[in-house]
């Protein structure tokens, strides 16, 4: 058990343009479950496989417990991995393949075995130590890749995508056992993923990686609900958050967004924007669709129709307001026709403000 | 839509078979090219095992039965009885297997390099290593034997095996490392991480991932060196390889003893590719076809 301190971590691969980490720093406390997340070549994988030892960086430090570990051998950081292509051995059985480490780290044979059975019960190996890995299911070489990791009792696991090989299904049950296994365990872990879902679910942290920063590291319903700028709110969501761009003016004593001939009030935090193109960041579910004519107030905007799509638990209206584009997840039982005009409310609390020059989220309150 | 309305009684034009047939006569095809070809790479062995289990009259007959007429073992054994035969085959064998374990000795070591690393020069080195096999075995072996004359290593098991090696090192080194190339980076990486050094890594699980591949390549080279005939002629004169000594004594020798000899040759390749063959297609359970 150990946290994980991370300061100024710079990569840049030999020939690459940029760098593939740019300064990151992060702590992750002990026995935290920290998830890296970001789309592909935002350098999430390079920062795993710099801790992991197995890339050494430019500059920068790494410290897990009160050790300092940047440059040392992977094999003396006390740390286990679960790679993302499961990187099990062919030829080894499965029993061999979980004792692995255990056995280069000369353990008595017999302790061997009873750790192994500890770690194969726990990931319903038990019947399948005496295979060969070529003789199991994509799941089940995941279970050994994790039974591996686990069975060393490291000071840190480290995960990079252990369930983007698996289908959907396998995917979605295997995540609630691994959230299990590592919540009794209480090992610090790293966990790397481009599934916001994944990162949701599993996150006591979520670290937003963007082109080898980090946009954004919070709880998982902080990163969902207050994205720091448009990028995560654009990157987190399925459908992503809705970016709406307008025109603050003076209403009175109030100020309204002017989004074409609508408009929408704005909270008077925003007063130095005024006369100034702001954007307004709403997301799908967040919006109530219902009949023109039924709602009115400062808080609704009038849209057509384009795509309606029943997604079974939902259904997803694209629609267009004032020349822009908007995405609406209405309940299930929602029946409209392309063509019709619709009223969207955007309640108060579910508004987040954009700087639109920055992308930062502004704070209001 | 209902389950009802999933299909419909529209009548359907008749299934069209003409696509099925021109499959099974393309099968077909392929089967007989199969045939063809075994059959021209297998005859001309059986027809030598024939001949050199024959008597001396069988020899002669026209046309030949492909099946023996008698069963003879008196021209091999006047073969093998012959002056420097078994001291030939011993030799072709050692230098066989010591060439096999020196040429993956160094050669692997360059493969790995070449498949795992990127470093300048990278596309040269590979043209430069193929550069041996540019120039003809005569050419190399007229210097290479004065060489090998100075050091006092001429006519010696040793010092064919070293040309040899030199010779297989270009196609081992090119083959071990698209060898290493199929052997994934993370199985060895996660050997790191759960404890290995670099060299470790490699032992534990490169290595024993590659072994099909290097069984195929130690064949390649066994065969080259097993079939390498002018260089050894060149190198060796009390001390031949069987090449060689074949070579050495085909024109003042009966058609007979000719026949045994490329047995002799035929056979020790055929058993080595025989063993070797057990490690290229089936490895841990997974069967690799």
């Amino acid at each position: 058990m150990a946290e994980i301190v991370l300061r100024d971590l710079v990569k840049t691969y030999p020939g690459a343009a940029g760098p593939a980490t740019d300064g990151v720093s992060l702590d992750v406390a002990d026995g935290e479950f920290m998830v890296l997340l970001g789309p592909s070549g935002c350098g999430k994988t390079t920062l795993l496989r710099t801790v992991a030892g197995l890339e050494l960086p430019d500059s920068g430090q790494i410290v897990i417990g009160d050790r300092d570990v940047t440059y040392l051998d992977p094999r003396r950081r006390n740390l286990s991995m679960v790679f993302q292509s499961y990187a099990v051995f062919p030829h080894k059985k499965v029993a061999d393949n979980i004792g692995f480490g255990l056995r280069v780290h000369g353990m008595a044979a017999d302790e061997i075995r009873r750790k192994v059975s500890w770690a194969a019960e726990l990931l319903q190996l038990t019947d399948y130590l005496d295979r060969y890995p070529a003789k199991l299911s994509g799941g089940q070489r995941q279970r050994v890749a994790v039974a591996r990791a686990i069975v060393m009792n490291p000071d840190v696991l480290l995960m990079d995508e252990p369930l983007s090989n698996l289908d959907a299904l396998l995917r979605l049950s295997f995540r609630a056992e691994l959230k299990k296994l590592v919540n009794e365990l209480g090992t610090t872990t790293l966990y790397v993923t481009h599934d916001q879902l994944e990162a949701l679910s599993l996150g006591d942290r979520v670290a937003v990686l963007r082109s080898g920063r980090i946009a954004q590291c919070g709880p998982p319903t902080e990163v969902y609900d207050q994205p720091a700028d448009e990028f995560v709110g654009g990157f987190l969501g399925s459908p992503p958050m809705n970016f709406l761009r307008g025109v603050l003016v003076e209403d009175g004593d109030t100020l309204r967004l002017d989004v074409g001939s609508q408009s929408i009030g704005a909270p008077r935090e925003l007063r130095p924007y005024l006369g100034q193109h702001i954007h307004l960041g709403i997301r799908p579910e967040s919006m109530v669709a219902a009949e023109p004519g039924e709602t009115k107030g400062t808080g609704v905007l009038r849209g057509t129709v384009q795509v309606v799509e029943p997604l079974g638990s939902s259904v997803l209206l694209t629609m267009d307001t004032a020349g822009q584009q908007l995405k609406v997840q209405a309940p299930a039982g929602f029946r409209v026709d392309p063509g019709s005009e619709l009223a969207l409310d955007l309640p108060v609390d579910t508004r987040r403000w954009y700087d639109p020059e920055s992308q930062l989220l502004l704070e209001v309150r | 839509m209902t389950a009802e309305t999933a299909s419909t009684s529209r009548v359907l034009p008749p299934v069209d078979r003409a696509p099925l047939r021109r499959r099974k006569w393309r099968r077909a095809g392929v089967q007989a090219a199969c045939v063809a070809i075994t059959l021209f790479m297998a005859l001309p062995l059986v027809f030598i095992a024939l001949a050199a289990f024959s008597g001396r009259a069988a020899l002669n007959e026209f046309p030949k039965s492909l099946v023996p007429s008698e069963f003879a073992v008196d021209t091999m054994t006047s073969f093998l009885a012959g002056t420097g035969t078994v001291p030939a085959l011993g030799n072709s064998l050692l230098v066989g297997c010591y060439t096999v374990v020196l040429s993956l000795l160094f050669g692997a070591p360059a493969g790995y390099a070449l498949a795992r690393h990127t470093f300048r020069g990278k596309d040269a080195y590979q043209l430069f290593v193929l550069l041996v096999r540019a120039l003809p075995i005569v050419v190399l072996s007229v210097p290479l034997a004065t060489m090998f004359l100075n050091f006092g290593i001429y006519d010696k098991v040793v010092s064919v095996t070293l040309v040899h090696t030199a010779l297989a090192m270009p196609t081992t080194v090119l083959i071990t490392a698209s060898i290493f190339v199929s052997v994934p980076t993370d199985v060895e990486e996660a050997a790191r991480v759960f404890g290995c050094t670099k060299l470790d890594a490699v032992r534990r699980t490169v290595l024993p991932l590659a072994l099909p591949g290097l069984a195929a390549a130690s064949i390649f080279t066994f065969v080259l060196s097993w079939n390498e005939v002018l260089g050894a002629a060149v190198l060796t004169l009390g001390h031949r390889t069987l090449p060689a000594q074949v070579l050495a004594s085909l024109a003042e020798s009966p058609q007979a003893y000719r026949f045994a000899g490329g047995f002799a040759l035929v056979v020790p390749a055929l058993v080595f590719i025989a063993v070797m063959r057990r490690y290229l297609l089936n490895m841990w359970g997974s069967t690799l076809r």
